[in-house]
């Protein structure tokens, strides 16, 4: 990819993020089909989301106890998982996992229609792809990924729980009043407010590359492909950034 | 009130280096149907599309009812679109959805009418096509043929003043290829759509159209009714209609 096609594609998802917002708050919305991508990317993403970050708890307590153990590192279990996963591991982990999921649905979904010529259809019929493709998708993620974020958040320190509990011999009460100690407002502003970002991100690229392909199946194939490489390297790089950011704010 | 009902003037379209329409010109009258011949990657869809605004000329003007289409914004296109069906290729039906609601779409977007109206409207425009009893079917369940029809049912719903038409019988065998061209026919005759139709189908060209236009490299070598195009027509457009190859040309 050369320098000229690069800023064509960024030129292109900054034009289709502005006209999804004009759309966005234009009438009439279209609240039945935010629901049902809420459902479809929301609702069917809990099983993942809620493995990655269980798991990704679990194993934050034990590596945390058995790195430190001369510490007495396990009495404080609760404030390690707990703001590791809220600030960071919660939003990053489940936006690359479920950004993978719902950004390759996206572009799969929206490149199959551009190829069989359904949006020109759309276009043909004088209804507005943007505001009845894109729009649906872009509202349900900025809802469903900070939703999946908190629940995947609160999944985490459950699994450190568990592990803290049963492996490690920590009383419950006192992991918990650890973790409710060391919590602050601002982490959890902090992580959430970097899931509007990736969001956006994931949606906006997702949507871009299925409205752009090309070329029939190896077209599509080759857009998602590209959905969840660029979507997972926006995701890492902007979330160096956003912490900065929110380090500054709070 | 012209008699045109299209009008267009010097088109021009390029991809790239390749220029595929170098400054075209054709009227469209109100009421009839003209096909548009001509080989594989001459240029047919590419004219067609231009019609109602999906893609945009280099050069050149288009003209429908007396409005400029050619380098309108797509939201100010959308008031001409609604008097414009156009049935693609494939038949374009929405996959996620199944054929009641596929033929419902367009009145649920552009309409205010209630569900028993639009049930109504979706049976009689399914029937105007020879198509009943799928309503619940998805458009996976349906053969090729079907599917265009269910697609020309959709194009339909709106009532437009012209149906655009790209490529209606490729891929159909030959009675459903007939088939189609009857109902476009009777469409055209009955309804008095003024049509366009792109296809490379000699037979269906000859039972629906009223004129005919012979695109070759970028330009119209022909525009004429049948009785010219046999007793006058241009070598290459004598070699297209009877089928015959290259070689006619090196000889």
């Amino acid at each position: 990819m050369n320098l000229r096609q690069i800023l064509e594609e960024a030129g292109g998802l900054a034009i289709l993020g502005a006209q999804a917002f004009r759309a966005m708050f234009s009438r009439p919305f279209e609240a039945r089909l935010c629901l049902a991508q809420m459902e479809q990317i929301g609702v069917r993403s809990l099983g993942v989301a809620g493995i990655t970050t269980i798991f990704t708890g679990m194993v934050l307590a034990l590596q945390t106890a058995y790195s430190l153990p001369a510490i007495g590192v396990k009495y404080y279990l609760g404030t390690v998982v707990s703001k590791s996963l809220v600030r960071e591991l919660g939003p990053v982990l489940t936006a690359l996992i479920v950004g993978g999921r719902i950004g390759a649905g996206m572009t799969a979904e929206l490149g199959t229609m551009k190829v069989t010529e359904q949006i020109d259809a759309l276009r043909a019929m004088a209804v507005d792809p943007v505001k009845k493709l894109v729009v649906p998708k872009l509202v349900a993620t900025l809802i469903m990924l900070p939703a999946l974020t908190i629940l995947g958040d609160a999944l985490g320190i459950l699994g450190g729980l568990l592990v803290a509990v049963i492996q490690l011999k920590v009383a419950p009460a006192f992991y918990l009043n650890d973790v409710f100690d060391a919590l602050t407002l601002a982490d959890v502003f902090s992580g959430v407010g970097k899931t509007f970002f990736f969001a956006y991100f994931i949606a906006i690229i997702g949507c871009y590359n299925g409205l752009t392909s090309k070329g029939g199946a190896d077209g599509v194939g080759r857009a998602t492909t590209n959905t969840v490489v660029l979507s997972s390297i926006l995701v890492l790089v902007s979330d160096t950034l956003l912490t900065k950011l929110f380090y500054l704010l709070t | 009130m012209t008699d045109a009902l299209f009008e267009i003037r010097g088109l021009q379209k390029s991809y790239g280096e390749r220029r595929v329409l170098d400054g075209i010109d054709f009227d469209v009258r109100r009421g009839e149907c003209l096909v548009i011949l001509g080989r594989s990657g001459t240029g047919k869809s590419v004219t067609l599309r231009q019609l109602n605004g999906l893609e945009t000329p280099d050069g050149g003007e288009v003209r429908f009812d007396g409005t400029v289409v050619s380098g309108l914004e797509e939201h100010d296109l959308y008031p001409i679109r609604r008097r414009i069906g156009m049935l693609f290729q494939g038949g374009a039906l929405f996959d996620s959805l199944d054929i009641f609601d596929n033929v419902a779409f367009p009145l649920r977007e552009h309409t205010a009418m209630s569900e028993e109206e639009i049930e109504a409207t979706v049976e009689a425009k399914l029937a105007l096509v020879g198509l009943e009893g799928v309503e619940d079917k998805m458009p996976s369940d349906l053969s090729g043929g079907m599917k265009k029809r269910a697609a020309l049912a959709r194009s339909l719903a709106l009532d437009p003043e012209a149906m655009l038409f790209d490529e209606p019988t490729t891929g159909l065998d030959p009675i459903t290829s007939a088939t189609i061209g009857r109902l476009i026919h009777s469409i055209q005759a009955n309804l008095g759509v003024t049509s366009v139709v792109v296809t490379h189908d000699v037979a269906l060209a000859r039972r629906i159209g009223d004129r005919l236009a012979f695109l070759d490299e970028g330009r119209f070598l022909f525009l004429g009714d049948w009785q010219e195009a046999d007793a006058s027509g241009p070598r290459q457009l004598a070699d297209f209609l009877a089928g015959r190859e290259e070689v006619a040309h090196a000889a």
